[in-house]
């Protein structure tokens, strides 16, 4: 049996929290002279991923005894929540940062994608930048001689390569990245969500590179919230959830379990309090929540309640705007991954936006969903000169509908006590009455006249 | 299958080495390093009017302002010698140390947000940094030469000066400036990214440095008991080496030239070892 291409084992990564390197030498000797005085302060207390060691700050395990090995040829995708661990472990695997502990054996020429247009320089030409650029991701510049044709041509930008890239549209920035890093030869490929840039038709240009790439017999590692794109293009899958490994299985197996997990996503995710940063330099995510009429927190809504969302986000600066406004948004998903409706917070009356903190709250009303689970992604954008993303939690809150059988069996099903089909099962209007009886319709009446 | 499985094969594992530097990764990226080179060159002087013009300006209008305030309203005495030639030389390994310094100490926290990205040899930008500044030095060599033919053929103190063979050791000089600042560089570059109060330093660090290396004046100004601490400096001995090469003037023993070689490699090699510490890292920090 050949060796694993990949080998993951016991990976596992710490990160201090509230110490996050940013202090001054001063608060360093403070930090040293505390050493010396009380030299043992005990072992660390420790709480499942955070543990505390003492000196006040926190740390954070971002990996744990993360094991797996990937074999040559397999298109692995890696899923999990935010925070999960993905983005870690990748950093890991392509040498950005270094595990705490464990190690990992990668047999091949390693290639990674965690953004692209990586390195791209402003003031260079487009040729220029595609030389740059493909030997920052390791080709050498005889292989990118070779290439060159190819990469212009699927980027489709053969008229604008000798033109400065900071001419360029963001679109156009993009395209031209992607291609060089498509054309890359490398035997592992990672790759993280940059599918989502680009207009529709490019980004199905850029699936059909992935695929073929995966034909060919190239190895990929994958991450995406896209469980669709997860399932079309992987073999297999990797579900991390809090830093650890708990699945690993075939895709469709894994994404499964990404979803039935969800029982366990919270209902609320108060960022502010973890700690972590979610946002621009413009605005900042804080909280987001689900709750009842009754204003209480749960992931169990009944389905004669209404469902309330509600995001609290901080607006960091004064910022002038002219007709669009930042907005605050949802998005639903049914448990299946397919989008079901999006919703944007009218930002009428709110066209100042002073500096400060922020709640929007989105009621999604009664009898409108099924008796289902749903994820809620949160975002907020203005669309002055582009779309402009100040935060998107994807799949950040996860609720259930319930209903009480006995309670509706004959009230609005009829009596019917099976599953009722549909993302969703709103309470539409109906009209049902009794008519005139029709002339031609009645078959006696029609018997009579043909007599 | 396309390509067919290599020997490569790479071990991630957390290092605590103190000197652990990846040559071959270093080797295998050096096409990035060339065009990284070209990079730092187009670049500079992309949107400037005058272009690579400055190239020669720049130690030009330097030592234009020196000649002025220094040997005019100052009346430092560097004896008989050009004004303009002798701080032209002077400047020579000066300007090349400091442009590499810059252009080093910076490397980490500037390309923070590249690192964080994408993996290729840490030490690849500064390297790239050092070799495209010794275009800047070429030219001033260059720059040199003129001045020289015109004072030495055209001006009566033509016959108080003059080349020494030992100019072929020229490319040494520059050497050891380069791994000077490299070492220097990188230091500075990983204190930073530790400790932010360094980059207010950096600046400071090199006025002072400046004075305190006999650029503007001659080392035999230096009163004899406080020569030992100019010669701790290794820059003094490039600086004064390349006044003598050029002009036959200055102090240049092989004594001193070797403790100064030494000084300098002592903090190449530990700066290496500081900035390899905390290069692996420190993208969890920033």
């Amino acid at each position: 049996m050949p060796e694993p291409i990949i080998e993951v084992r016991n990976l596992s990564k710490r990160y201090r929290l509230g110490d996050f390197g940013r202090h001054t030498f001063r608060e360093q000797l403070d930090r040293w002279w505390n050493r010396l005085l009380k030299k043992n302060a005990g072992a660390p207390l420790s709480n499942g991923r955070f543990s505390f060691n003492g000196a006040g700050a926190k740390d954070f395990w971002a990996l744990r005894d993360v094991s797996f090995s990937i074999e040559r040829g397999e298109v692995v995708g890696v899923i999990g929540r935010n925070g999960a661990g993905k983005s870690t472990l990748l950093k890991i695997l392509s040498r950005i940062t270094e595990p705490t502990s464990g190690d990992a054996l990668i047999r091949g020429r390693i290639a990674s994608l965690l953004e692209v247009g990586t390195g791209f320089h402003p003031e260079l030409t487009g040729r220029e930048n595609v030389y740059l650029n493909g030997a920052i991701l390791g080709m050498k510049r005889r292989e990118i001689q070779g290439k060159f044709d190819e990469i212009v041509d699927f980027a489709e930008m053969a008229d604008f390569i000798d033109t400065p890239v900071k001419r360029y549209s963001s679109g156009m920035y993009v395209k031209l990245a992607f291609a060089v890093a498509a054309y890359l030869d490398p035997e592992i490929l990672i790759v993280d969500e940059v599918l989502s840039v680009g207009d529709a038709q490019f980004q199905k240009k850029c699936l059909g590179k992935m695929n073929s790439i995966a034909r060919e017999g190239r190895t990929i590692l994958f991450v995406s919230h896209n469980m669709g794109m997860i399932t079309s293009l992987c073999s297999r899958g990797i579900l991390l959830e809090s830093g650890r490994l708990i699945l690993n299985a075939p895709a469709n197996e894994a994404v499964m379990g990404y979803y039935t997990r969800g029982h366990l996503s919270p209902a609320s995710v108060d960022f502010a309090r973890m700690g972590v940063r979610v946002g621009d330099d413009y605005a900042q995510l804080l909280e987001c929540y689900i709750k009842n009429p009754d204003g209480e927190v749960t992931p169990n809504h009944d389905i004669n309640n209404a469902v309330i969302i509600g995001l609290r986000y901080r607006i960091l600066r004064q910022k002038r705007f002219d007709r669009a406004f930042p907005y605050a948004q949802i998005n639903l998903h049914a448990s299946g991954g397919a989008l079901i409706f999006q919703s944007m917070a009218p930002t009428g009356g709110m066209e100042d936006c002073p500096p400060g903190d922020y709640v929007a709250e989105c009621e999604i009303p009664r009898n409108f969903l099924n008796n289902e689970m749903y994820y809620i992604s949160v975002a907020m954008a203005t669309c002055d000169s582009g779309v402009n993303v100040h935060f998107h939690e994807i799949n950040a809150l996860c609720f259930q509908v319930t209903e009480r059988l006995e309670a509706s069996l004959y009230a609005r099903r009829n009596g019917f006590s099976g599953p009722i089909a549909g993302a969703i099962r709103p309470d539409l209007k109906w009209r049902v009455e009794k008519t005139e009886t029709s002339r031609l319709n009645n078959p006696r009446e029609s018997a009579g006249l043909l007599a | 299958m396309n390509s067919a499985p290599s020997e490569y094969r790479l071990h991630i594992r957390p290092n605590s080495g103190w000197l652990h530097v990846d040559l071959r990764a270093l080797w295998e990226y050096r096409d990035l390093l060339f065009i990284m080179v070209r990079r730092d060159f187009v670049a500079k002087y992309k949107q400037t009017l005058l272009g690579p013009a400055w190239f020669i300006l720049q130690p030009l209008l330097t030592t234009l302002v020196f000649t002025l305030i220094f040997g005019g309203v100052a009346r430092i005495p560097i004896g008989i010698t050009p004004h303009a030639l002798f701080y032209l030389c002077g400047l020579l390994g000066w300007n090349y140390f400091s442009q590499n310094f810059a252009a080093t100490s910076s490397v980490l926290a500037g390309n923070a947000h590249l690192f964080g990205k994408v993996y290729f040899p840490r030490l690849t930008p500064p390297l790239a940094a050092i070799i495209s500044n010794l275009f800047t030095v070429v030219v001033q060599i260059a720059t040199i030469l003129a001045f020289y033919v015109f004072y030495k053929y055209f001006t009566v103190a033509g016959k108080y000066f003059g080349m020494q063979w030992q100019i072929v050791f020229l490319p040494l000089v520059i050497l050891q400036v380069a791994v000077l600042s490299l070492g220097v560089g990188l230091w500075m570059s990983a204190l930073t990214v530790t400790y932010r109060d360094f980059s207010h330093l950096s600046a400071f660090l090199m006025q002072l440095w400046m004075y305190s290396t006999p650029v503007i004046y001659p080392f035999a100004q230096i009163p004899v008991r406080w020569r030992w601490v100019s010669l701790l400096n290794p820059m003094t001995m490039p600086v004064e080496s390349v006044k003598y090469v050029f002009l036959g003037i200055g102090v240049v023993e092989a004594r001193y030239i070797a403790l100064s070689a030494g000084i300098a490699l002592a903090i190449f090699v530990s700066g290496l070892m500081v900035f390899q510490h905390v290069e692996r890292t420190f993208i969890d920090t920033v």
